[in-house]
């Protein structure tokens, strides 16, 4: 824009302006309509104000051609505000397969994040600019909502499910980070800051950090640590499903239905594994529910995508070798800011 | 009317003075009053804590009080307004008056249950009052889930009872309008000869019936949740947060209805009588309140655009949020081409129709925004949501509510009230009201989250506009109250009809006697009809 419009907050990524440009056509439209009838109220009260007390209005039956046209019209523009509001939805709903992802979990009342190659952070987040990035979120608690209003983006952080949000940032700089969904007495205070870098800088920050080893690394050793190991092999003989290149496959289950093996289909076969039950296998698994963290949870279902080769947002790369001996997972890890 | 002149039995005011006589009562008029006085304590209530609020909200650092004293502020100004006031507001008072003289009644069809239903929005009134007592409850007046059940150590059990009770008083009352609207019409009162105020009152009815139920469970599952663990939305016992969502909204969106509705049959009452003019479209009018009540069953999704609801239900939510925005455009044009032509008089009660006109314009049109995915995504859950929904309860409903004590206040006291202090009073009420929570729609777009106890610096300018305007907002509310007070006592007496409008309530003596009646009144032409008769104030 060739102003700063102080109303409207600074617009950092690829949605800030076709979320604005939308937002301005509704105030158009409305301001109209608002004008329209303020106006017409304001005629008709001065033109027919009563003249004597005992003065009655003319009476003037409805008619049909005005009631359509008052319905027709509102509908007909009502239904285009309808299609604009939802192609942009659509396009925030579908994150590109190229995104960077950094798994999010919201947790009374701070904000961690962990950057596939294994950088965690509290209550900040770098991302570099001009790359599409994929949270994928989580919660340990209450519902929160990720919402940074520079990106026009905001999604809730729902306890025992993932959900997904993605923004290409078209702009470095500091930008805030607010848990939208009310969740007690620190609300307010669960506050962060996105970060956004130049590619280079964004690197050099990835460096920076103490090497903790990837997500992916972490999530093999929980594996082998939960004895996971012991039932799903990688050659299929085990009493469980190999779970190499399982992620991303069309998984039959026993009864016939088939199912896509996406995020929230991992989490939940590890925290409800009697839910859907693979052809072919008994339904032996126990629950690990409240035996992995949110943030482990997310590590394992890491490792089992990288089992899948080339998952996407894995490509920065690592920095540094696994520090020998460094706790599998757990937020006591220093962080990398 | 020669009945108001001859009429020499005593009002239903002077109709027996001793407590039993009013506390045991079964007039409907005497329950209004009962309801009049306990939702205006309500009011008094759900105010103060909408005052601590925004003086909090003066500064950016949240140094008045406590966060979590802060969090209880705003939860209990919601529960107060929402479930105490608004809920009852016009249908318990209004509606519990008008209804049965409109339509040329003696009572509601079960007056002992009308009687019921008020003691038991008390009853509720005193759980939720004593929760407030006992340390207050810090949910949000949306007790989401898991947070109510498992995180929250406030009284949320007890304010959910006083929640849970004070529904059966409105499932009641609905069903006692919707029994007394089909079978105790006078003779000639047809369908389409009811005014519109009848009308919006019925498809208030309906949804009252029909949604208070599901908030009723909802709010008694988290009582359970919280005391069984019964597993049904904490998802650490298998259950679904989001569920609970889906629950509360079925009943609380189409709540937002029972709040806006009869206001808009108020304000179609309004019009004409100080147009002295039949409303522009009637069945138009009639009909779009049926569609209200109707479609609005089928939006609540449009409350979850972003609680991982799946992308395909947000569509159809979105869609069916636009349609039910068709029959309110429709209600707002027929109102303004009633003015056509007709005969308009600048009184207060008029003043207050033009207000909820421009007020309800706002709200209705911000909506439009809201029901938009993709900009929902945006500013849900921001200011801007606090800015739409007041600018339709606050600015819709209690511009209604104070629009129809003026006009109905002479029937319903038999005095006058002074004209001067109430067409000032408006105008703070506008003024103040605006001034409140425009600022707040910007909050929202910058993306200031609704519920914050501190908030970055950037923002105080236009919190601290809004705090100003809410103590505008204050005076104009506290002015009718003194003066409706005052009037009660000393003021003018009124005659039958002293604006000179239609209907069968302006036909009998002011205030009315306890049968309302003397003899079953005969109906024959429509409502509204001014031009057939000779004009005669009072």
């Amino acid at each position: 824009m060739w102003f700063k419009n102080p109303f409207v907050p600074e617009q950092a990524s690829e949605f800030a302006s076709s979320v604005d440009t939308f937002y301005f056509f509704m105030v158009s439209v409305s301001a109209f309509f608002a004008i329209l009838v303020v106006t017409l109220v304001a005629v008709f009260a001065i033109r027919y104000r009563r003249r004597h007390e005992h003065e009655a209005g003319t009476p003037v039956h409805g008619a049909l051609a005005l009631e359509l046209t008052w319905t027709l019209i509102p509908l007909g523009i009502a239904m285009v505000m309808f299609f604009w509001g939802a192609s942009i939805f659509f396009a925030m709903s579908k994150p590109p397969s190229n995104a960077m992802e950094i798994y999010v979990v919201g947790k009374r009342w701070m904000w961690k994040f962990q950057h596939m190659t294994g950088q965690r952070e509290i209550n900040e987040l770098h991302v570099p600019v001009g790359q599409p990035v994929k949270l994928l979120v989580g919660s340990e608690d209450v519902i929160h909502s990720v919402y940074i209003p520079a990106f026009r983006v905001k999604m809730d952080a729902v306890p025992g499910r993932t959900t997904t949000l993605w923004f290409t940032p078209t702009k470095t700089g500091r930008y805030h980070l607010f848990c939208a969904e009310y969740c007690g007495q620190k609300h307010s205070g669960m506050r962060g800051t996105v970060v956004v870098l130049e590619p280079a800088e964004f690197q050099a920050w990835l460096a920076g950090g103490p090497a903790t080893g990837s997500m992916a690394d972490a999530g093999q050793k929980l594996f082998n640590d939960l004895a996971c190991a012991t039932c799903h092999r990688d050659d299929a003989s085990g009493r469980g499903p190999s779970l190499k290149d399982v992620f991303g496959s069309t998984v039959t289950l026993a009864g016939g239905a088939t199912v896509t093996a996406d995020d929230a289909y991992l989490r939940e076969s590890i925290v409800n594994p009697q839910a859907k039950i693979v052809e072919g296998y008994a339904p032996l698994m126990p629950t690990f529910q409240g035996l992995v963290t949110e943030e482990q949870l997310n590590q394992l279902i890491a490792y089992i995508k990288a089992q899948a080769g080339g998952t996407p947002g894995t490509a920065a790369p690592a920095t540094g070798t696994p520090a020998p001996g460094a706790p599998a997972a757990s937020g006591t890890q220093p962080s990398t800011e | 009317m020669d009945t108001a002149t001859v009429d020499t039995r005593p009002s239903y005011l002077e109709n027996g003075h001793s407590w039993q006589s009013w506390l045991l009562t079964k007039d409907h008029k005497r329950i209004a009053i009962l309801y009049l006085i306990t939702i205006t304590l309500f009011f008094f209530i759900g105010g103060l804590f909408a005052l601590l609020i925004r003086l909090e909200l003066m500064t950016p650092a949240g140094d008045m009080v406590e966060a979590e004293t802060y969090n209880k502020f705003f939860t209990m100004h919601g529960v107060a307004m929402v479930f105490f006031f608004l809920i009852p507001s016009i249908p318990a008072v209004l509606g519990n008056f008008l209804v049965p003289v409109m339509i040329g009644a003696k009572d509601l069809a079960f007056p002992r249950i009308n009687l019921l239903s008020w003691y038991i929005l008390v009853v509720g009134g005193l759980f939720t009052l004593g929760a407030v007592v006992m340390g207050g409850v810090d949910t949000g007046w949306t007790f989401y889930t898991p947070y109510s059940t498992a995180a929250s150590n406030t009284h949320v059990i007890m304010t959910g009872l006083g929640v849970f009770i004070s529904g059966f008083s409105s499932i009641l009352t609905g069903l006692n309008f919707i029994v007394t609207i089909h079978k105790m019409r006078a003779p000639g009162m047809t369908w389409f000869r009811l005014p519109l105020f009848i009308w919006a009152h019925y498809a208030t009815s309906i949804i009252q019936i029909l949604g208070t139920p599901v908030v009723a469970i909802a709010v008694l599952l988290v009582a359970l949740e919280r005391t069984l663990h019964i597993g049904i939305f904490d998802p650490n016992l298998g259950g679904d947060p989001v569920l609970y969502q889906h629950l509360f909204w079925f009943y609380s969106h189409p709540a937002v209805y029972i709040m806006v509705l009869p206001g808009m049959g108020v304000i179609s009452e309004l019009i004409a009588a100080f147009a002295r003019k039949a409303i522009f479209g009637y069945k138009f009018v009639a009909f779009s309140s049926l569609g209200i009540a109707l479609v609005g069953f089928f939006v609540w999704g449009h409350h979850m655009f972003v609680s991982s609801q799946s992308v395909y239900a947000a569509l159809i939510f979105s869609f069916l949020s636009y349609l039910v925005a068709i029959p309110s455009a429709i209600k707002t044009f027929n109102w303004t081409a009633t003015l056509y032509k007709g005969s308009i008089s600048y009184q207060s009660p008029m003043i207050y129709a033009f207000g909820f006109l421009g007020l309800f314009l706002v709200g209705g049109l911000t909506g439009l925004f809201l029901a938009a995915l993709g900009l929902d995504v945006h500013v849900h859950d921001t200011y801007f949501v606090v800015a739409h929904f007041h600018y339709i309860m606050v600015g819709g409903s209690i511009m209604a509510y104070l629009g129809g004590m003026h006009y109905w206040w002479p029937k319903i006291s038999g005095r006058m009230y002074p004209e001067g202090w109430a067409k000032f009073a408006a105008l703070m009420v506008f003024v103040g009201f605006n001034l409140t929570f425009f600022p707040q729609f910007l909050l929202g777009y910058l993306g200031m989250p609704r519920r914050y106890h501190m908030y970055p610096e950037e923002w105080q300018v236009l919190n601290v506009l809004s705090t100003a305007g809410a103590s505008i907002l204050g005076v104009g509310y506290l002015i009718p109250m003194v003066y409706f007070t005052w009037s009660f006592v000393k003021g003018e007496k009124a005659p039958a009809n002293p604006w000179g409008a239609t209907g069968l309530e302006w036909t009998i003596p002011s205030p009315p006697p306890t049968e309302n009646f003397t003899t079953t009144p005969i109906v024959t032409e429509e409502a509204y009809a001014y031009s057939n008769r000779e004009m005669k104030v009072a």
